[in-house]
């Protein structure tokens, strides 16, 4: 197995993910998520990227039935332990969605929401958060003079930068990100990846990018998988100029997928 | 030889309209009629006065109070349990044999004919449950025939809240209960609302569930307490249509026109409620 150099921020050994109707969606994974970078899970779909990113912030197991085998350490501490409080991973591990899903409430609301649930209440913290939230996703200018407006009246692009502005202002570790560009406009893509450029020196990102030219921007550290199996696992600079694996050098050069 | 499509269509388009045209036709017929033949009785004496000399004079004012009461009373007790029985039903359960069997059983329960759950009432809040013939044991019946209404219509609102706002709202750390009570029940409240005062409603205007439960031929004063029984305005536009002879047409319509505006004002109401909502929906 291929180590990072510092230690990582989440350790999974030997992970297989299996869902109620029998499926297998993850077949004994093993990988290390280091700090403060960029890490791309990708591959065609079907792979086992979004189930590895739900296991993160146990999300699959909305799937009533969803089974672990493996461990998955977050600094440490074993993330899939059935006593683990799900409200605090949760909390530490923020997610975004590939639709821009804004809560139905206003621009503040939805930045506030997170901390809201958490029991914060005190007026100075919750606004610190939303500029603090919104200026690293790049949204604080268009944004300040519209927090009282029904969030659904932004742009599909602010929509989506709002929701990861959301997550940030709770102030997460890691920050997973599922396709998070792949209904938005070039520009609106552009904005957005540039943000995780710059949050990566305070969190941990995982990305599954809806490109492979996506997936070569932005890795620092990239998974290639296919079909519930880590083909391939490496430094960006080196996995996608010189891939080890027939398979993976396939899918970067676009012979499939 | 076959008929030209567009000829079919026509055809099938000219009977829709005309079935259509022929409902709304039999229901403006109705209302049409009773308000010709109400609208002479009423009279802000008619509204606020006891009835006298053997109902045939006098006014109604006992009738209209105990009607409000009886649907307040229904409300009280059928909206708190059948909005928690939705929830439990559309945030909690999981799909089994024995959920589906509730669901089945909801439904079936709203096509049992009102006068059962008058038999029903009579049996376990009149006689065994010692509540006597009053305002309590008839809320109570009502409230059982309402409770079905209310689940599934508020069960629908509460499913037709889009999943993604629950999955963003767990995976923000919120819990279960956080995300129903801050966004899945607001979303859904205009739904429930119009629910419960469409079963609101039908309690308001039965006659067979409070005829054993609650309901008095005639009061010389308005009820006392919940032990008391009440008059209400379908039993009374009953009672004065068939029990009393010699009875003036004008009273038994007028009773009925003011039924029906207190049903009809209901239903505006959620109608209102609901189109208001929906143009502030967010989704």
């Amino acid at each position: 197995m291929v180590k990072t150099a510092s230690r990582p921020k989440i350790l999974v050994e030997n992970l297989s993910v299996h869902y109620p109707d029998g499926t297998e969606s993850l077949r004994n994974i093993s990988l290390q998520i280091p700090k403060n970078a960029i890490t791309v899970l990708f591959g065609p779909a079907g792979g086992g990227k979004s189930t590895l990113l739900r296991t993160f912030n146990r999300l699959n197991d909305l799937v009533e039935g969803t089974r672990y085998s493996g461990k998955v350490l977050l600094d440490e501490q074993d993330i899939l332990s059935p006593a683990l409080d799900l409200v605090a991973l949760r909390r530490r591990v923020g997610m975004v969605f590939a639709q821009p899903v804004p809560l139905p409430m206003t621009v503040r609301e939805n930045m506030t929401y997170g901390l809201e649930l958490a029991g914060e209440r005190r007026r100075r913290n919750l606004d610190r958060a939303i500029e603090e939230g919104l200026q690293a996703a790049a949204l604080w200018e268009e944004m300040k003079d519209r927090l009282d407006e029904p969030a659904h009246a932004m742009s599909g692009g602010q929509q989506q930068r709002l929701c990861l502005a959301r997550v940030l202002a709770q102030q997460p570790e890691v920050i997973l990100l599922d396709e998070p560009t792949s209904g938005l406009d070039p520009i609106s893509t552009a904005k957005v990846e540039d943000s995780l450029q710059s949050i990566k020196k305070k969190y941990t990102v995982v990305i599954v990018p809806h490109s492979v030219q996506q997936a070569a921007r932005l890795a620092d550290w990239a998974g290639f998988f296919y079909q519930g199996d880590l083909i391939e696992w490496g430094e960006g600079k080196n996995l996608f100029v010189a891939p080890k694996e027939k398979r993976t050098e396939d899918y970067v050069t676009g012979r499939f997928g | 030889m076959r008929v030209s499509r567009t000829v079919t269509q026509r055809i099938a388009f000219a009977l829709l309209t005309a079935i259509m045209a022929l409902t709304v036709l039999a229901i403006l017929a109705i209302i049409t009629y009773i308000f010709w033949n109400g609208l002479p009785a009423i009279s802000l004496e008619f509204l606020s006065a006891m009835p006298s000399n053997g109902m045939r004079e006098g006014g109604i004012w006992p009738a209209i109070v105990g009607t409000v009461i009886l649907t307040i009373g229904t409300a009280v007790i059928a909206v708190p349990i059948g909005l928690l029985a939705a929830i439990y039903l559309s945030e909690y359960a999981s799909d089994s044999p024995f959920t589906r069997t509730i669901r089945i059983a909801i439904v079936n329960l709203s096509g049992i004919p009102s006068v059962v759950y008058g038999l029903f009432g009579l049996a376990l809040f009149v006689l065994f449950l010692g509540f006597g013939s009053s305002i309590l044991a008839s809320c109570l019946t009502l409230a059982i025939m309402t409770l079905p209404v209310i689940i599934s219509t508020a069960e629908e609102a509460l499913r037709s809240v889009p999943q993604s706002f629950r999955v963003v709202s767990i995976s923000m750390g919120g819990t279960r209960w956080q995300t129903i009570w801050r966004i899945v029940l607001p979303q859904a409240l205009p739904g429930i609302l119009t629910g419960v005062i469409l079963g609101l409603e039908r309690a308001a205007g039965e006659t067979a569930p409070i005829l054993f439960t609650g309901a008095a031929f005639f009061l010389p004063q308005l009820p006392q307490s919940i032990f008391d029984e009440t008059m209400a305005l379908p039993y009374h536009l009953f009672v004065i249509s068939t029990q009393v002879p010699g009875m003036p047409v004008q009273l038994q319509y007028g009773t009925a026109l003011v039924l029906l505006i207190f049903v009809l004002a209901m239903n505006l109401i959620a109608t209102f409620i609901r189109s208001y909502f929906r143009r502030k929906r967010q989704w």
